[in-house]
């Protein structure tokens, strides 16, 4: 199916991306639809882009809706872990 | 089996802008139908270039336009796919006038007998109903387009909605073909189509496959459903010989 359902946040950070390169990011697309790579009629997936440089600074993930949740788990615990003076919320 | 020849052009697409395109045609002489392909959400792939090569192979002068040219050229398709996902997807308005110019491409062309068809897969099924809603075309085939009818999701940048008010413009045959496992379109919104069509007295043939979901057609995907794809490609070689035939 194509879900077209699309949800877009900016964010702030680098991701390291095509050529091995670190690159500065600011946006984030999310999207629950089919896959380039994995091996799943639909994934969950991840862009980490940055528009201004061109459609190639993007780093892409591609996970499976389990795999994606425990993503979400995993990324909640380590910033559960961290001081609260270090992850505040901005 | 034809020898054929492709390779990459530029054409005239909405608004006067260029953009590129591939095309495929057979080598022999004589005068044939046109084939517009328009490739999937995931964008102008080499899977879809593929299906052009094919429809030469079957005897068709084809064309892929590249859909997002204008926000990625020359970018890999994944990323092309990717960028204007996020800026919010293809203007039914430029898509439109893309495919105008896949069509007058094609009908100008030496060997065209006039005649051309369309045909698109997943967002492509629902813009090649779009294209026959609103364009002089012979034939239109929708490969399992969502949201032709339906109620497309609110409130997300990826804008798109049905097509419901315009199905009473369709100006060519359509030849639907669908996954009953599909969700997007499931079987309800096919059925609505077909009672739609109906109701306007307009032509159209649907297949619908057991055990196929979403994108049957696509060999380079885990749904790709060899029963429901060799059918749909006899369905779509008898569709067209009627249609885009001398």
């Amino acid at each position: 199916m194509c879900t077209y359902v699309t949800v877009r946040e900016p964010i702030e950070g680098s991701a390291k991306g095509p050529n091995g390169t670190w690159q500065h990011v600011s946006d984030v697309t999310v999207y629950f639809d089919h896959p380039v790579h994995t091996m799943a009629d639909h994934t969950l997936n991840i862009d980490l882009a940055n528009p201004a440089q061109g459609p190639a600074a993007r780093v892409a993930i591609e996970l499976t809706a389990d795999s994606a949740r425990r993503l979400i788990g995993a990324i909640q615990s380590a910033l559960a872990s961290a001081p609260l003076d270090l992850a505040a919320v901005e | 089996m034809s020898d054929l020849t492709a390779h990459t052009i530029k054409i005239t697409g909405h608004e006067g802008a260029d953009i590129e395109a591939y095309v495929a045609s057979p080598d022999a002489g004589g005068h044939r139908g046109g084939v517009i392909v328009i490739h999937h959400m995931p964008g102008y792939d080499r899977a879809t270039k593929e299906i052009g090569r094919r429809f030469a192979e079957l005897g068709y002068n084809t064309i892929v336009p590249n859909l997002y040219w204008r926000e990625a050229p020359g970018a890999d398709p994944g990323d092309a796919a990717a960028t204007v996902r996020a800026q919010g997807g293809v203007p039914d308005s430029r898509l439109i006038g893309d495919v105008a110019g896949a069509s007058s491409y094609l009908r100008a062309l030496a060997t065209s007998n006039g005649k051309v068809g369309v045909i698109g897969y997943c967002s492509g099924g629902r813009q090649s109903v779009l294209a026959a809603c609103n364009l002089d075309l012979d034939a239109a085939v929708d490969c399992y387009g969502a949201f032709v009818t339906g109620t497309p999701p609110d409130g997300f940048p990826l804008q798109v909605t049905n097509l419901v008010s315009q199905l009473a413009n369709l100006r060519a045959p359509l030849l639907g073909l669908f996954g009953l496992e599909d969700k997007f379109p499931g079987p309800e919104q096919v059925a609505e189509l077909e009672q739609i069509l109906t109701e306007h007295d307009k032509q159209f043939e649907f297949h619908s496959y057991e055990g196929a979901g979403h994108a049957f057609f696509s060999v380079d995907r885990p749904s790709y459903n060899v029963a429901a794809a060799n059918d749909g490609w006899e369905k779509i070689g008898a569709f067209y010989a009627k249609h885009l035939g001398a």
